[in-house]
């Protein structure tokens, strides 16, 4: 330290009185630098948002469903991103002000202007930001002739394909909504298995502990293959009559199984010893200790983690196709050879985003209607 | 015949030993309050009497059956013998009414009605009969303790075991959760009560137990173990527990 002794910095040396200056009063840090930028990096968003619509103009007439309209609606947005220019600018104003307040000696008036001047300015470079990645994920799509447009988003085709993939899709939902209700009871049943209490218990815990290992380990899509594929070659009676969706749904059953069983167990776990003691002390048995007041409350917590793995599961249906299943996702790639286009693909993927999206909310409301019903200050 | 008759009962846990031959015995219709230095074993022995814990030596008896070791069917033992807790331990899932018919639903088999008859019955004595529909969740720790007060006795226990029941309650609860077990002394009902409101353990107790070192160090009426205590042990305690302001 070249100040030597520890003494504070010249602030506090100016003020000659030897007390230590209180920091916080001291001038602002200048903001016109910050306004500046942002100011050019607006203009900059600008200038590629033009360019880009341009581009997106010489598309759609490309593709014939250009016209007025769409050109007044390219104006529109051309018009728009000049708002970027609003914050930018009153950064810069508010900087001035805070050099004049400084100029003048008020050093609070000042501080507020200059801060106000930073955050205008990082509110632009947010914007800025938003808008640069969409503006690069429009260039992506108009790039190269319309290339990636035209590959996973050929509109005609999508539409003409709609109906033959949505058909399809309804084989994965009936596999997922199958396989979900029986997981749900198979998973407990993996979990009561592993806390199998006692001596006596223990076989039982080895084996759930060991099936768990086993299917956690294997690859759904190996499982799919080897039940759909080994089951009807094996000849037994009745499992070889089975169709094709009831091996899948047998196969990931018996995944999802080992995934939930470990979900439900640690719900089960996470309840704290002294419920079972007061249930117990009450007379419950074992059995209806978990059933009346283990289990209802291990289930409310884990919903959100369920969910997680049911939309896994059902993402998972689309690995059917390795045993031939004509569900979406092979129902596509049948019309995607066909045309040499992936667009009917785009639209499973669709599919598919757009049945969380519901599920996720409507946990979300059960575990929040659950929390107003049973804990204090909720209406 | 005592009621409940704890007989040189030896336990460890691991290489602490926290019995070392406790002997006591509690008649029909009496209060025994125990008391004693934290970690004396206190709610150990109560978890004892109610099978939730076991005993390595010396057996426990209640109507003189023995009710420790092999071959003892713990679920009978549990309906007979109530036990409420510090820590309350609703179940937080389901309404006060819930929580205090489950039992007597599921392990008395009594009709739905019938079981919320009493029930309610019982929720009025205790003044939260208009509680019945709310989660515990959204009553006050007193009122916690009252409904798992009242869902032991729905069980019509013969014996009553309270652990501390006013230990996690802020002050101004005890009152109400104390005035129940009054009442219930005042009707006969036997109880074994381990408890640091010495105040309250001289006013309702017919016998003061001094637990220390893994046995009954002293034991007598209230007035002579409060008032003239013959054991070292127990001045000592009673003086601490007097500076505390507690007694």
């Amino acid at each position: 330290m070249s100040s030597g002794d520890g003494a504070p910095p010249s602030s506090a040396a100016a003020s000659g009185s030897g007390s230590r200056r209180f920091g916080a009063a001291s001038p602002p840090k200048e903001a016109t630098s910050w306004a500046t930028t942002a100011l050019l990096v607006a203009f900059l968003l600008i200038a590629t948002a033009w360019f880009t619509l341009q581009g997106v103009r010489g598309a759609l007439a490309e593709l014939k469903v250009g016209s007025v309209y769409t050109d007044i609606l390219l104006v529109i947005l051309g018009i728009g991103v000049m708002a970027l220019l609003l914050p930018a600018a009153r950064s810069l104003k508010a900087a001035r002000d805070g050099r004049t307040a400084l100029a003048e000696g008020h050093i609070i008036a000042a501080r507020v202007a200059s801060a106000a001047s930073r955050d205008l300015a990082w509110f632009t470079f947010g914007f800025a930001g938003a808008l640069a990645t969409l503006l690069i994920f429009v260039q992506f799509l108009i790039a190269n002739d319309l290339a990636v447009s035209r590959t996973f988003f050929l509109l005609p085709l999508i539409a003409s394909s709609f109906w033959l993939v949505l058909d399809a899709f309804w084989t994965n939902v009936y596999i997922f909504c199958v396989a979900e209700v029986l997981v749900l009871i198979w998973g407990l049943v993996v979990a009561v298995a592993r806390l199998a209490p006692g001596a006596a218990g223990k076989p039982i815990r080895v084996i759930a502990t060991l099936y768990a290992d086993v299917f956690r380990g294997l690859p759904a899509i190996i499982n799919i293959y080897l039940i759909g594929f080994g089951v009807p070659l094996t000849g037994l009676p009745l499992l070889n009559n089975f169709s094709q969706e009831t091996f899948c749904i047998m196969a990931l059953t018996l995944t999802y199984g080992a995934y939930v069983g470990e979900v439900y167990r640690a719900g089960i776990e996470s309840i704290h010893w002294s419920q079972t003691a007061a249930a117990r002390s009450l007379g419950l048995s074992y059995t209806q200790t978990l059933r009346y007041v283990i289990v209802p409350q291990a289930v409310r917590r884990i919903i959100p983690p369920l969910l997680n793995d049911f939309i896994g599961l059902q993402k998972d249906t689309a690995l059917v196709n390795v045993i031939g299943t004509i569900d979406a996702f092979n129902q596509a790639k049948i019309i995607a050879s066909n045309h040499f286009n992936l667009s009917a693909v785009t639209t499973v993927a669709i599919l598919f985003v757009v049945i969380t999206i519901p599920q996720a909310r409507l946990v979300d409301r059960l575990v929040e209607r659950d929390q107003r019903r049973m804990r204090a200050g909720g209406s | 015949m005592a009621l409940l008759e704890i007989r040189d009962i030896h336990k460890r846990f691991g290489d602490h030993p926290v019995f070392k031959g406790l002997s006591l015995s509690v008649e029909e219709h009496q209060v025994v309050c125990l008391i004693g230095p934290s970690g004396c074993g206190k709610s150990t022995l109560l978890r004892c009497i109610n099978g939730l814990e076991t005993i390595q030596q010396g057996e426990i008896r209640i109507h003189g059956d023995r009710m420790t070791g092999p071959g003892v069917d713990v679920n009978a033992l549990r309906r007979d013998v109530g036990i409420v807790f510090q820590s309350f331990n609703l179940f937080p899932h389901m309404t006060v009414l819930e929580n205090v018919t489950l039992a007597p639903l599921r392990v008395l088999r009594q009709d739905r009605r019938e079981a919320e008859a009493k029930a309610m019955a019982l929720l009025t004595r205790i003044g939260l009969a208009h509680k019945a529909k709310e989660y515990p969740d959204r009553l006050s720790g007193g009122q916690q303790q009252r409904v798992a007060i009242v869902r032991a006795l729905a069980m019509g226990p013969m014996v009553m075991l309270l652990d501390e029941i006013t230990s996690a309650l802020d002050p101004e609860l005890v009152s109400e959760v104390l005035s129940i077990v009054r009442d219930l002394a005042a009707e006969g009902m036997t109880m074994l009560l381990a408890t640091h409101e010495m105040g309250f353990a001289r006013e309702v107790a017919s016998k003061i137990c001094f637990l220390y070192d893994g046995r009954v160090h002293e034991e007598g009426p209230p007035a002579e173990i409060f008032g003239n205590p013959k054991e070292e042990r127990t001045r000592a305690f009673l003086k601490r527990i007097i500076e505390a302001g507690r007694l």
